[in-house]
């Protein structure tokens, strides 16, 4: 599922998506995840229109969408690329995956590609460590990565 | 019903969906098909076996023979020789690591010593069948609660039974479970604890994608217990997979008058909804995790007030992991006094382990309480890859402690562990050979605690920033030998000071690093020396000769 970045937000839709959802304890978050679903990231006149539409302050729904990894309130590359850097990747070669993966896409952590294809993130442990080393991409796990089959995944993407 | 002859069971847990297992299963669908032998032979997708390394797995019954790395070009043959000939397929039958040729399941070395309660349905079961689960015995213990038991006879049999909660507390789930009960109130809630972050576990996914209905059995036995009428399950964003098998797992049981209003006939009313994390480490914590549930960021609360008293929306709750209650409904049909045949007087009971690291079979195993590392490590995960030696096991993910060669035969209990400084924690094991470099991987510990640091205290959002400053001081050669005196005072500070066991816990795996290689601490810092040349800046000659001038 790729992430679309749209440039006006469609204030009717976070409307509808608020509405579905009001009546259950601790909207929140299921709001904010379908929002971001929809929208691709997390804009601010977006985060404005739930909090209106939930009642509460804009400071509390901001800093809800910040404290959280999977929220992103700035528009993102059209893929995540999601790496795993905790220990049991780490002792498995993460750290030759990760220099590969900066190496072929040019960018650090927290960047995206000039293209606007892809985002680099590093992140801890994604519960998929019986093939570390491993990588996120969007919804897809790549586990057993090398330098050299990291960069393939990559290219499946381009 | 009909009957068949033979049941080949594809794996269709993430690791093996990952390997391709997805696309073996439908060639075996197909070429049975065309074979003609749709009608006789069964292709059933299960969950994870445990054999993640040697993935896909497919194991065809009655013989039990396990296949591995099976791709869907293996199919025909696979077909033509043991389906339609009798012949088991040898090439792609699973070899120990020591050669002996060994066929059937319960004849492996990865096998004899795992004793499966949790795990006794994962890879034997469609996990997205309940009439499977029920074939099995399933939902037979909440019929019996129900119709037999009052709701106290279930919190005393769960006393008896000395479980503990397996999230990494250990706190025992019978006495949990009565405190909840006895709170005022008539709101109350149970909450299955799935959000998984530590690093190195991947067990509660594992048993979520093989066994959902377990989780959703223990769920409601619980729910009888205390008097709740709600549920819910917090799972961690990227379990996919999990999610959509839990899902439909619940779509089944409500069907079945398993969930709902008047279970069994009972009166009991019940039912779960499913929420879904959205990444942060600290969200597995209890109190950050209502916080999370209620809509806010997910930051601890100050305890007590405990969660049996003031817990979700204020109200008493039950909180649980997905391996405690998955250990709940066969402790009501086989009873208390079984259980306690298994593990340790002090932890009762069986383990679900997940091993990774420099290990032959990275994985899942479930093995009694009491079982030493060693037996883990060289028996049932067939030792370390090309007879390298060992150097650390760290247990309890990277929360725990690491242990020495020379601790190899602490028997891994609650107690025990916690003896030698180390936790059983969530049950991750992180192996690693002697070609890694341990104050490398401490700092690796630390970046993860300065991430995963939530901001809400102070000690802990300065102190991990600290701890991983000070880490990669020693991996880059800058550490003076003041820097080990910061680190024992903060570790001391963050022990005392820190708000929820997060910060606690975080300079634990380095202080035992510390305490059991001190002389590659020394190396590090005063000789400006990596000896396995792991650390890249102390890596080149010239490099340490240069910073060991400045000392
Ligand atoms: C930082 C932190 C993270 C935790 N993460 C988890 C987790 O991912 N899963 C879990 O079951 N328990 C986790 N716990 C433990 C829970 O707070 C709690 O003890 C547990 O859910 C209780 O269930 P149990 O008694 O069945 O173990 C964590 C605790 C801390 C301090
Ligand atoms: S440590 Fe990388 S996925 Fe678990």
């Amino acid at each position: 599922m790729a992430r679309e970045v749209k440039k006006a937000v469609d204030t009717a839709l976070v409307d509808k998506i608020v509405a579905k959802h009001r009546t259950r304890e601790g909207a929140l978050l299921p709001v904010l995840r379908e929002v971001q679903d929809s929208l691709g990231y997390l804009p601010q006149e977006a985060l404005e229109r739930v909090a209106l539409g939930l009642g509460l302050s804009l400071s509390r729904v901001y800093g809800v969408a910040t404290f959280y990894s999977l929220f992103y309130t700035r528009p993102k590359g059209r893929y995540m690329v999601r790496v795993c850097e905790s220990a049991p990747c780490h002792v498995q070669g993460a750290q030759e995956v990760i220099d590969a993966l900066i190496r072929e896409l040019g960018v650090s952590f927290g960047e995206t590609t000039p293209d606007g294809r892809f985002t680099l993130e590093k992140v801890s442990c994604l519960g998929v460590c019986g093939v570390a080393p491993a990588v996120m991409i969007e919804d897809r796990v790549y586990g057993n990565l090398t330098p050299e089959s990291v960069v393939a995944v990559i290219q499946e993407y381009r | 019903m009909s009957f068949y002859r033979a049941h080949v069971l594809v794996c269709a847990g993430t690791n093996c969906a990952l390997k391709g297992s997805q696309a073996v299963r439908e060639r075996l669908v197909s070429e049975l098909e065309g074979r003609g032998l749709g009608a006789e032979v069964k292709v059933v997708e299960t969950g994870c076996f445990g054999l993640c390394e040697e993935g896909p797995t497919v194991v065809v019954y009655p013989e039990g023979v396990l296949y591995c790395r099976v791709t869907p070009d293996d199919v025909p043959e696979l077909v033509e020789e043991h389906l339609l000939k009798g012949r088991r397929l040898e090439r792609l039958i699973y070899r120990q690591p020591v050669e002996k040729a060994v066929q059937t399941v319960p004849q492996m070395d990865f096998f004899r010593g795992q004793v499966r309660v949790v795990l006794r349905n994962c890879g034997v079961i469609d996990p997205e069948s309940i009439e499977e689960y029920i074939a099995q015995g399933g939902y037979q213990a909440l019929g019996k609660a129900l119709t037999e038991m009052t709701p106290a006879d279930v919190v005393a049999e769960l006393k008896a039974s000395g479980l503990r909660g397996r999230g990494g507390a250990g706190f025992p789930t019978g006495l949990k479970w009565e405190f909840a009960a006895r709170a005022k109130g008539d709101v109350k809630y149970v909450v299955c604890n799935a959000d998984e972050g530590e690093p190195g576990t991947f067990k509660d996914r594992l048993i979520l994608e093989g066994d959902p209905h377990s989780v959703i059995e223990g769920m409601t036995i619980a729910a009888y217990a205390v008097g709740a009428k709600k549920g819910y399950v917090y799972i961690r964003g990227e379990y996919a997979l999990s999610i959509e098998r839990l899902e439909t797992a619940l779509k089944q049981a409500r069907k079945m008058g398993l969930l709902g209003r008047d279970i069994f006939g009972s009166g009991l009313e019940f039912d779960i909804e499913v929420r879904v994390g959205a990444g942060a480490y600290v969200c597995g914590e209890e109190t950050a995790l209502f916080e999370s549930l209620e809509g806010g960021r997910g930051e601890p609360r100050l305890k007590p007030p405990y969660p049996t008293d003031v817990g979700l929306f204020g109200k008493p709750t039950v909180i649980n992991n997905v391996e405690t209650l998955a250990n709940v409904a066969p402790i009501i049909s086989h009873g208390a006094k079984w259980y306690r045949t298994l593990g340790t007087e002090g932890s009762p009971g069986t383990k679900v382990f997940t091993l990774t690291g420099d290990i032959v079979n990275e994985g899942l195993i479930e093995v009694p309480m009491g079982i030493t590392l060693r037996e883990v490590i060289y028996g049932i995960g067939g030792g370390i890859p090309e007879g390298r030696g060992f150097k650390m096991a760290q247990t309890g993910g990277t929360s725990g402690g690491c242990l020495p060669a020379e601790l190899l035969d602490v028997p891994m209990d609650y107690d025990e562990l916690a003896k030698v400084g180390s936790a059983l924690g969530s049950g991750a094991l992180l192996i690693m050979d002697d070609t890694h470099c341990i104050v490398d991987i401490a700092r690796v510990f630390s970046r993860f605690f300065e991430h995963e640091s939530c901001g809400k205290c102070v000690p802990c959002r300065e102190g991990t920033m600290r701890l991983h400053e000070i880490m990669t001081r020693i991996t880059t050669g800058e550490a003076t030998p003041k820097d080990i005196e910061n680190l024992e005072a903060l570790a001391r500070t963050m022990a005392a000071a820190c708000l929820c066991p997060l910060g606690q816990a975080a300079p634990v795996p380095v202080m035992t690093t510390f305490k059991y290689f001190r002389e590659e601490y020394d190396a590090h810092i005063k000789e400006k020396r990596c000896p396995t040349g792991t650390c890249r800046a102390l890596a080149s000659p010239a490099v340490s000769l240069a910073a060991g001038k400045g000392v």
